[in-house]
C-alpha cells in the first residue's frame, strides 16, 4: 500500500480541471493530509492537453514527487470540433494517451468512456500496457452520467465521485466544499452526480488495487494557497496599496489577486498601456507616499529596466515582481524556468543596484515579499522578488498561524513635518533630501510631496543634496558611495539582525552538498532525504538572497563539503556563475545539474544526477537533464 | 486635517516663492522659448492659488526636462518620455497634489507617445505642457515628430520623409478634455491658458510653441501668431467637439505653411476626470491614499480575512 496519493486529473483547457483539482486538494487537506499541487497547461484558451497533479500524504510534501498513481482522464471536450479539418484535429484521446508514461506500476486509471472511444483506447495499446504495468483500468461514462443528472460540464464531479469510491474516501469534505462554492439547482445536480458516481462505482467494481487515501491529521488549521497568493498577501500585509501592471503569464496571477482585493481595502490598482508605464506608475505612486509595486515576467520586465534605474537613482522605494517563464523572448509562456536571474540582477544601466530575493516555497514567498517592502522603504532602494511559473501556480497547505495578518503601513525612512522642520535645508529653503553628510547606512531621509518644508527635486540625473542636477566630481563620488553603501548595510542587517533567509537540508556534517535556489528547492530537499536514506552523506542549501548575495552562508556551506552540485532550471548555469562571481572561488568544486525542457525537476532526476556525477560517469543522467562539469574540468 | 496635508491654507502666494535661490541658473540658450514656459508657470501657479508645496512638477528628458530645476515646487525629473505615467500615479496616490507634467515634442510625442494617448484617453486630472519647438534640442538638433516634412537634420540629411504629428488632433481623438496651443512669444495668453489648464478638472494638454534659436533657426514660431479667440476671422465653439476638430485641423495645416494660430481649442467641462470615474466604479478610495500612511488613526486591517477562502 502506497503511503501517498498522487492524483492527476487530465483534460482540455477550459474543462474545469483547475477548479475541480483545487476543491479536491482542499478536501484532502481538510481530511488531515499535507498536499502539493502541480499545474501543467498549454498556452491556449480552450482545448489542448492540460493536467493538475495533487500529491497528498501524512507528512510534509514539498514537490510533485516522481510520477503518480491515479489518473482521472476526462477527455478533451474541445477537441470535438465539428469542422473536420480543424486546426487541432481529434485529440480526445490525449488526456489519456499523453499521461501514461509517468503512471506508476499498480496505478489506477479512470477514463471517460463517454468521450473516449474503445477504438481510440485500443489504438494506444492501453490494455497491453495496463497488463505490463499492473494498472487497474476503470472506464466510466462520466459524460453520460453528468448529462443525465445535470449538464455535461459536471463530468468533473462524476470523476471525483468515482475517485472517492475507488479510494474509499469519505464524501463529507467534498460535499462541504461544493456547498461553499455553489448553490441552488447547480449544487443539487452536482451532489446528485457525486453520489450516483460514488454508489455506482462501489456497486459495479471489484477493487483489487490497494491504493487508498492515506490517513492523517493536522493539529492546527491549514490554508491551501499558491505562491502567487502568498506574494500578493505578503504585499498586502506589508502595507502595499498601489499596484500597476500589464498582463503577462505568469505574473498576471499576483496582479489579478491584488486588483480584486484592493478596492475593499482602499488600495488602487491600475492596468496600463505597457510595462514601462506600469513600473513608472509604481515609481510615481511611491514618490507621492504610497507603498507601491509592479511586476511582470521576463519580456515585460525587460521594459521595466529604465524605471528600475530611475527608482534607484532617485532613491524611490519600489517592489517589483519577476515571474520567470521559459525564454528567450516569449519562450514558452506557460512553462517554468529559472533563466532570468542574470537579467534581473544586472538589468538597467550604470553601477545599478537593487535587492533581489528568490523565495523557494509558499512560506518564503510571503515572508520575503514582506521583507522586500520593509527593506525597500527603509533603504529607499528597489527590491525585486524573482520566482517562476512553478511556484506561482503550485498550491501547498500552510499553517494559518504562520501568517502575521497585521499590515505595516510604515514608510520607513520618511520624515514627518515636525522632523522636517529640524532637518537640513539649503539657503533657499530646499530640503537636503540627498544629504550625504548625515546619512546613516547610505540612507538619506526623504520627504513626500505635499509636506511642508520638504521641497526638493528628484532626478534620474546625478544630483546635489537638494536634487539639482550636478556633474561636480566630488558630489558625484559622495553620492555614488552613499548609494553603494546601502547594499553593504542591507547585507549586514540580514546577517546580524535577521534569521537567515537561506534554507538548509540534511545533516550538518555531510560531505556532499547540493545548492539550489527558488522553486527547485522542494525537489532538491526530497532528493536529499532519499539520498541520505540510501546511505549517502548529502546536505543542501536553498539560497534566497541573490543581491546582496548570501556570501557568508554560501561560503560556509561550500567550505564544509568536498564537492557540490548546483541544481537549477536553466541551460547556462546562471546561479553557479553568480556564486563564482560573488565568492571568487569554488569554481572547481561545483558541477551543475540543469533542466530546461519546460518542466520542473522531479526528485528522482536529482538523485540520478547525483549518482551519475558522483560515479564520474561519462554520460548524462537522462535525456532531459544535463550535467555541466566544474570550471576547469 | 492630517499633518501631511499642506493644502487648503489661505494666504497670498508670492511668485518669488517659485523661484529657487541663487542656484541653479537656467542652462537654456539665450533666446530659448523655454524661458517663456517657466515664466508663465511662475505667474499662473500663484494666480491659481497653489502653494509651492502642494505642486508636483514631473518632467521628462531634454531641455524641457529641466523646467522643474528652475521652479521651486516639489519636482520629479524622470526619464525619456515617462513623465506622464509617473505624474498620473502621483495624482492617483494623492489627488490633493497639483500635478503638472511637462516634456518636449521628442520626449512627449515621440518616445512617450503611447503614454500621451492613454493619459488623454483616461482623462487624468493633470496638466500636460509640451514644449514644442519641432526639434530635438539637447541631443543637438535631430528631426522630431513635429518637424515639418522635408526638414533636414544630421539624422535625416536629405530631408524628413515623414508627415509631422498633429498633436492637437491626436489629443482630441485620444480623449483629452482641455486642449490649447500657446506660444512663448505670447506671454499673456500663455499665462492665462496655463492657469486655465491647472484649474481644469481633467487632462489638460497645452501644446506650447517654443523657439529653439540654436538648432531650429527656421522654426515658424518666429512668425507673428494669431490668437483665435481674439481674432474676428475665427468663430467657433470651444465646447463643440466637431468645431474644435475643424479648427485644430486648420491650425495644424497652416502651421506647416508658416501661420501660427494659438488659443483654446477644446474645453469639455462636464466630463468626469479619471479618478472620479474610478471612484464611481468603486476602485478609488474616498480619502487620499497617501495620507493614510501619515494618519495614526487609519485602520489598516484587511477588510476581511483573505485566508478564509483558502481553509
Amino acid at each position: 500500500m502506497s503511503d501517498e496519493l498522487i492524483w492527476r486529473i487530465a483534460g482540455g483547457s477550459g474543462d474545469g480541471i483547475d477548479s475541480t483539482s483545487q476543491n479536491f486538494a482542499k478536501a484532502l487537506m481538510r481530511s488531515g493530509l499535507d498536499v502539493f499541487t502541480h499545474r501543467h497547461y498549454p498556452s491556449r484558451i480552450r482545448g489542448g492537453h492540460t493536467y493538475v497533479e495533487i500529491r497528498a500524504a501524512d507528512r510534509e510534501v514539498q514537490s510533485r514527487g516522481d510520477g503518480y498513481n491515479f489518473l482521472l482522464s476526462l477527455g478533451d471536450s474541445f477537441a470535438r470540433n465539428p469542422q473536420e479539418e480543424a486546426y487541432y484535429g481529434n485529440e480526445e484521446i490525449k488526456p489519456l494517451s499523453e499521461n501514461l508514461d509517468e503512471l506508476r506500476e499498480g496505478g489506477i486509471i479512470v477514463y471517460d468512456e463517454g468521450l473516449i472511444s474503445e477504438e481510440d483506447v485500443e489504438a494506444v495499446n492501453l490494455h497491453e500496457r495496463a497488463e505490463e504495468n499492473d494498472w487497474h483500468v476503470f472506464p466510466v461514462d462520466l459524460r453520460g452520467l453528468a448529462k443525465e443528472h445535470g449538464r455535461e460540464v459536471m463530468r468533473n464531479t462524476a470523476g471525483v465521485g468515482v475517485t472517492a469510491a475507488l479510494l474509499d474516501m469519505d464524501l463529507e469534505h467534498i460535499e462541504d466544499l461544493m456547498s461553499d462554492a455553489m448553490g441552488g439547482d447547480i449544487l443539487e445536480a452536482n451532489l446528485e452526480i457525486l453520489h450516483e458516481a460514488y454508489e455506482m462505482t462501489k456497486e459495479d467494481h471489484d477493487f483489487e488495487h490497494d491504493l487508498r487515501v492515506p490517513e492523517g491529521s493536522h493539529e492546527t488549521e491549514q490554508a491551501l494557497l499558491s505562491g502567487s497568493n502568498a506574494i500578493a498577501y505578503g504585499a498586502i500585509d506589508a502595507g502595499c496599496r498601489f499596484i500597476a501592471g500589464y498582463p503577462m503569464t505568469p505574473w498576471t496571477d499576483v496582479f489579478t489577486i491584488l486588483s480584486q482585493n484592493f478596492p475593499d481595502m482602499g488600495g488602487v490598482s491600475e492596468q496600463v498601456e505597457d510595462e514601462i508605464a506600469a513600473a513608472a506608475l509604481a515609481v510615481g505612486a511611491s514618490h507621492a507616499g504610497v507603498k507601491a509595486m509592479s511586476g511582470s515576467s521576463g519580456g515585460g520586465f525587460a521594459l521595466m529596466s529604465e524605471p528600475l534605474g530611475l527608482a534607484e537613482m532617485t532613491e524611490t522605494p519600489l517592489v517589483l515582481i519577476e515571474a520567470m517563464r521559459a525564454g528567450p523572448s516569449t519562450g514558452m509562456p506557460t512553462k517554468p524556468e529559472q533563466a532570468d536571474l542574470e537579467h534581473v540582477l544586472y538589468t538597467s544601466q550604470g553601477d545599478s543596484q537593487r535587492v533581489v530575493f528568490a523565495p523557494g516555497n509558499i512560506e518564503e514567498a510571503y515572508e520575503q515579499t514582506r521583507l522586500a517592502f520593509e527593506i525597500a522603504w527603509d533603504y529607499q532602494i528597489p527590491a525585486i522578488i524573482i520566482y517562476d511559473q512553478k511556484l506561482s501556480g503550485e498550491n501547498t497547505n500552510v499553517d494559518v498561524e504562520f501568517f502575521d495578518r497585521d499590515p505595516q503601513p510604515d514608510l520607513g525612512s520618511t520624515l514627518t513635518e515636525e522632523e522636517l522642520r529640524e532637518a537640513a535645508h539649503d539657503n533657499s529653503g530646499k530640503f537636503k533630501r540627498f544629504n550625504h553628510e548625515d546619512a546613516e547606512n547610505g540612507v538619506a531621509q526623504r520627504s513626500i510631496p505635499g509636506q511642508k518644508g520638504g521641497r526638493y527635486l528628484a532626478t534620474g540625473n546625478e544630483h546635489s543634496p537638494v536634487g539639482h542636477i550636478s556633474e561636480d566630481p566630488d558630489n558625484r563620488v559622495a553620492q555614488m558611495e552613499r548609494r553603494l553603501e546601502k547594499l553593504e548595510s542591507i547585507r549586514a542587517e540580514l546577517d546580524e539582525e535577521r534569521d537567515s533567509t537561506q534554507t538548509y537540508y540534511g545533516p550538518d556534517d555531510a560531505d556532499y552538498g547540493i545548492i539550489t535556489w527558488g522553486s527547485s528547492q522542494g525537489a532538491v530537499s526530497e532528493a536529499i532525504e532519499r539520498l541520505n536514506a540510501q546511505g549517502h552523506s548529502v546536505k543542501g542549501i536553498s539560497v534566497s538572497d541573490m543581491m546582496p548575495f548570501a556570501e557568508k552562508e554560501v561560503t560556509e556551506f561550500l567550505e564544509s563539503v568536498d564537492e557540490a552540485m548546483v541544481v537549477e532550471m536553466n541551460a547556462t548555469a546562471q546561479f553557479r556563475g553568480l556564486i563564482q562571481k560573488e565568492l571568487g572561488r569554488f569554481g572547481d568544486k561545483m558541477t551543475s545539474l540543469l533542466k530546461f525542457n519546460g518542466n520542473p525537476f522531479e526528485p528522482a532526476e536529482i538523485v540520478e544526477g547525483y549518482e551519475v556525477n558522483l560515479a564520474d560517469e561519462d554520460r548524462q543522467p537522462t535525456a532531459q537533464v544535463r550535467i555541466e562539469p566544474a570550471a576547469g574540468d | 486635517m492630517s499633518a501631511f496635508n499642506a493644502i487648503g491654507e489661505e494666504r497670498e502666494i508670492d511668485r518669488d516663492e517659485y523661484t529657487p535661490g541663487v542656484e541653479p541658473q537656467p542652462t537654456w540658450c539665450p533666446g530659448c522659448g523655454d524661458f517663456g514656459v517657466l515664466k508663465s508657470l511662475k505667474q499662473a501657479l500663484p494666480e491659481a492659488g497653489k502653494t509651492p508645496e502642494e505642486v508636483l512638477t514631473v518632467t521628462g528628458i531634454g531641455c524641457s526636462g529641466k523646467l522643474n530645476s528652475y521652479l521651486d515646487t516639489y519636482g520629479f525629473h524622470t526619464i525619456h518620455g515617462r513623465s506622464l505615467p509617473v505624474a498620473r500615479a502621483a495624482k492617483l496616490a494623492n489627488p490633493e497634489l497639483e500635478v503638472i507634467a511637462a516634456g518636449g515634442d521628442g520626449d512627449g510625442y515621440g518616445i512617450g507617445g503611447n503614454h500621451f494617448i492613454h493619459t488623454a484617453r483616461e482623462n487624468h486630472d493633470i496638466t500636460y505642457i509640451v514644449f514644442n519647438n519641432e526639434i530635438f534640442g539637447l541631443t543637438k538638433g535631430q528631426t522630431s515628430p513635429t518637424s515639418p516634412k522635408g526638414h533636414k537634420s544630421k539624422t535625416q540629411p536629405s530631408g524628413s520623409a515623414k508627415t509631422p504629428l498633429r498633436p492637437l488632433s491626436t489629443s482630441l481623438n485620444a480623449g483629452a478634455s482641455y486642449i490649447a496651443r500657446t506660444a512663448a512669444v505670447n506671454p499673456n495668453q500663455a499665462k492665462e491658458i496655463i492657469k486655465e489648464a491647472i484649474e481644469h478638472d481633467g487632462f489638460a494638454h497645452v501644446d506650447f510653441l517654443t523657439q529653439c534659436p540654436t538648432w531650429n533657426k527656421d522654426a515658424r514660431q518666429y512668425v507673428p501668431y494669431v490668437d483665435v479667440q481674439e481674432s474676428d476671422d475665427y468663430d467657433f465653439d470651444v465646447n463643440d467637439r466637431a468645431e474644435a476638430a475643424e479648427m485644430m485641423r486648420e491650425t495644424e495645416d497652416v502651421l506647416n505653411e508658416g501661420t501660427v494660430l494659438t488659443g483654446r481649442y477644446y474645453v469639455e467641462d462636464d466630463r468626469p476626470s479619471y479618478s472620479q470615474e474610478k471612484h464611481a466604479v468603486g476602485e478609488m478610495p474616498d480619502q487620499p491614499l497617501a495620507e493614510r500612511y501619515f494618519d495614526d488613526d487609519a485602520e489598516w486591517e484587511r477588510s476581511y480575512d483573505l485566508l478564509e477562502r483558502h481553509t
